[in-house]
């Protein structure tokens, strides 16, 4: 872990970081609410990308579907919390529930797989996050579950007693909006997975999957399960993908299988790598800046266009996969081991083993 | 109804690639408290042995009896927990973790704490934690290299590393600790290093079975050998009578002991 602040005033840091966590709702707000939905959804993605990054990061797993198990958890709630069925259980009833499933289908598909290496372990896990998000498309009927391509609509928000985080709310004086109660609960959840990832780091289990990720014949010899230790590694990511499925419905009121897409795992394990697998910092960096890139292209391309031109020569999402690959290509090139690696990865990369 | 002083039997074990035999019907009965020698040219099926019998490779026929049980095939992290460590020829450790950490890493068979333990960070947890780095302390002085401790595996001198392999074998508490070539690359001083290691080993009651072709080494060390050749075992006795057997002297020893 590299979160120092200077070594003296350790305090000073948290202090820091805490004036800021608290500033940003209020300082985005002013651009707009949507502003804070932007951050919001930085929150959710450094959530998610934590969540990968014990898979990736950790254990050396390369999953390029772990936007399945977002979405297992996005339908657990939607159906679970909608008049879609009309169940409208309470969140904390939810999100457990969906990080469960989520968890289940990361052991149902993890078991049979785990023992392939790679690329293989890539292409199986792609094609699982294609069928689901496929599943979720067309389970309309001949029982309406998941109400196909429409997606499902009117999904309750979080609420603790009358405390609804939809709604425009007061709280010592201030006046808190919906999205800016939603930040905070997302900073908390952030925080609580932040959390996890450096316990896990050092511990039994880290060491266990550090060593499989070294060398998995020598990790075997030693008496690790390694197929065991490896599922474990690939359930955790997936209820943490889980959980963040259920924020997402809850935060939206509205999941369609649109927003489960391949692009998504891409975009989530390219926060992962490009930030620094395994090394926290640099995963919270990665999914800041990939959060920030598109809306940074959004609002500031098409006006800079228009303004040059006159017109709209190239829309924001095509230039949003230029740039990303783009970006891809040059992180790759020039730090392989992500912009903020772990002097550990940086090691890994720089040496070759012997 | 096993005799209790065998530690490990072979039954007949072959193991072929393509048409290659490594091993072909090998049986040898290891007993507790032996520094057993396991010794032949190479491509003999030495390396391969010890494969079939750490569940690396599944061998094609025959099979193992360890302190009185038969061993699963094919799973390594069974045959560590039933009391078999190993090093390899080719050194295999965690090369981008450090020394202490590659010797924490074999605690884990014998430590239990879960993904729970380590978020919550309970007492219990704690302890063990604390117990597996003092484990691993002892074991690095224990083999002599703790000050290389905080060093990454990969940036230890040869001998070092051989040493660390041992370390983190050890730590996985084996009844058998299996060898492959631990003298392989070093010079004088540190074999001569690695034979007291090896005999303190043995003295602190770890049975011992040693690939190596160091002849003097095993002669000296060992309190039984056996000849692998070809994949067949050629002899099987104690070292002065293996060194006038003239099978053996044919195949290995050639001219340098006869
Ligand atoms: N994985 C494998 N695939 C194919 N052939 C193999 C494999 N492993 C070993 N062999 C072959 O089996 C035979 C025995 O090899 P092994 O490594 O067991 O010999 P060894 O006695 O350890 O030799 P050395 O002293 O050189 O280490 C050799 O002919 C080798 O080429
Ligand atoms: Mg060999």
């Amino acid at each position: 872990m590299n979160l120092r602040f200077g070594k003296s005033m350790p305090w000073l840091g948290v202090v820091l970081v805490a004036v800021v966590l608290l500033a940003v709702p209020f300082v985005a707000a002013l651009g707009g609410q949507a502003w804070v939905r932007i951050a919001n959804f930085a929150i959710l993605y450094i959530f998610l990308a934590l969540g990968l990054n014990i898979v990736v990061g950790y254990a050396g797993l390369l999953d390029l579907g772990y936007v399945a198990f977002y979405a297992v958890g996005a339908y657990t709630y939607a159906l679970l919390a909608s008049p879609h069925f009309g169940i409208h259980l309470p969140f904390w009833m939810i999100l457990p529930i969906g990080a469960a499933l989520a968890c289940f289908f990361g052991v149902i598909l993890g078991a049979p797989t785990l023992k392939l290496r790679g690329d293989y372990l890539a292409i199986v896990t792609l094609g699982f996050g294609e069928i689901i998000r496929i599943f979720m498309n067309n389970l309309n009927a001949p029982i309406n579950v998941t109400n196909g391509a429409q997606g499902i609509t009117l999904i309750d928000p979080i609420r603790f007693g009358d405390f609804s985080f939809a709604q425009t709310g007061h709280l010592f004086g201030f006046t808190i909006s919906g999205p800016q109660k939603y930040y905070f609960l997302l900073v908390a959840l952030a925080i609580v997975v932040i959390v996890i990832n450096i316990r896990l780091q050092d511990s039994r289990v880290g060491r266990a999957w550090q060593a499989i990720r070294e060398d998995e014949v020598a990790a075997k010899a030693c008496g690790i399960n390694t197929r065991n230790v490896k599922l474990l590694a690939f359930a955790m990511g997936a209820s943490f993908g889980g959980i963040a499925g259920g924020v997402f419905a809850a935060m939206q009121g509205f999941v369609s299988p649109e927003s489960f897409s391949l692009m998504e795992s891409i975009t989530i394990l390219a926060m992962v790598v490009l930030g620094g697998m395994g090394h926290i910092p640099g995963v919270i960096l990665g999914a800041v800046l990939l959060t920030a890139l598109p809306e940074a292209l959004r609002y500031g391309i098409e006006p800079l266009q228009r303004m040059i031109f006159g017109r709209m020569f190239l829309d924001p999402e095509s230039l949003r996969m230029l740039v990303f690959g783009l970006a891809l290509v040059l992180v790759m090139r020039f730090r392989p081991a992500g912009l903020w690696p772990s002097s550990q990865r940086r090691r890994e990369l720089a040496e070759p083993a012997d | 109804m096993s005799d209790p002083n065998v530690l490990l039997e072979a039954h007949a074990v072959a193991k072929h690639f393509g048409g290659v035999k490594a091993l072909h019907d090998v049986s040898l009965t290891i007993r507790r408290g032996d520094i057993y020698g396991l010794i032949g040219p190479n491509g003999a099926g030495k390396t391969t042995f010890f494969n079939c019998l750490t569940g690396l490779y599944r061998n094609e026929s025959g099979h193992f009896v360890f302190d009185g049980a038969r061993l699963a095939a094919d799973a390594p992290h069974k045959a560590a927990a039933v009391g078999i460590a190993r090093t390899f020829q080719n050194i295999r450790l965690f090369g981008n973790m450090t020394a202490i950490e590659n010797v924490m890493v074999g605690r884990h068979l014998r430590t239990r704490a879960n993904v729970f333990g380590a978020i919550f960070r309970n007492r219990a947890t704690r302890n063990e934690e604390a117990a597996i780095l003092r484990r691993a302390e002892e074991l690095l002085h224990y083999v002599g290299i703790h000050e290389r401790a905080h060093d990454y595996a990969k940036h230890l001198s040869y001998g070092d590393q051989r040493r660390l392999e041992i370390a983190r074998a050890l730590a996985t508490e084996p009844k058998l600790l299996a060898l492959d070539e631990p003298a392989a690359g070093m010079n004088g001083t540190e074999t001569e290093a690695l034979r007291l290691l090896v005999e303190g080993i043995s003295r602190d009651g770890v049975t011992v079975l040693l690939i190596e072709h160091d002849v003097k080494l095993v002669m000296g060390l060992c309190t039984r050998v056996a000849v692998l050749d070809y994949g067949e075992k050629i002899c099987e006795d104690v070292p002065a009578m293996v060194q006038r057997d003239p099978r053996v002297i044919e195949a290995y020893l050639g001219g340098s002991v006869a």
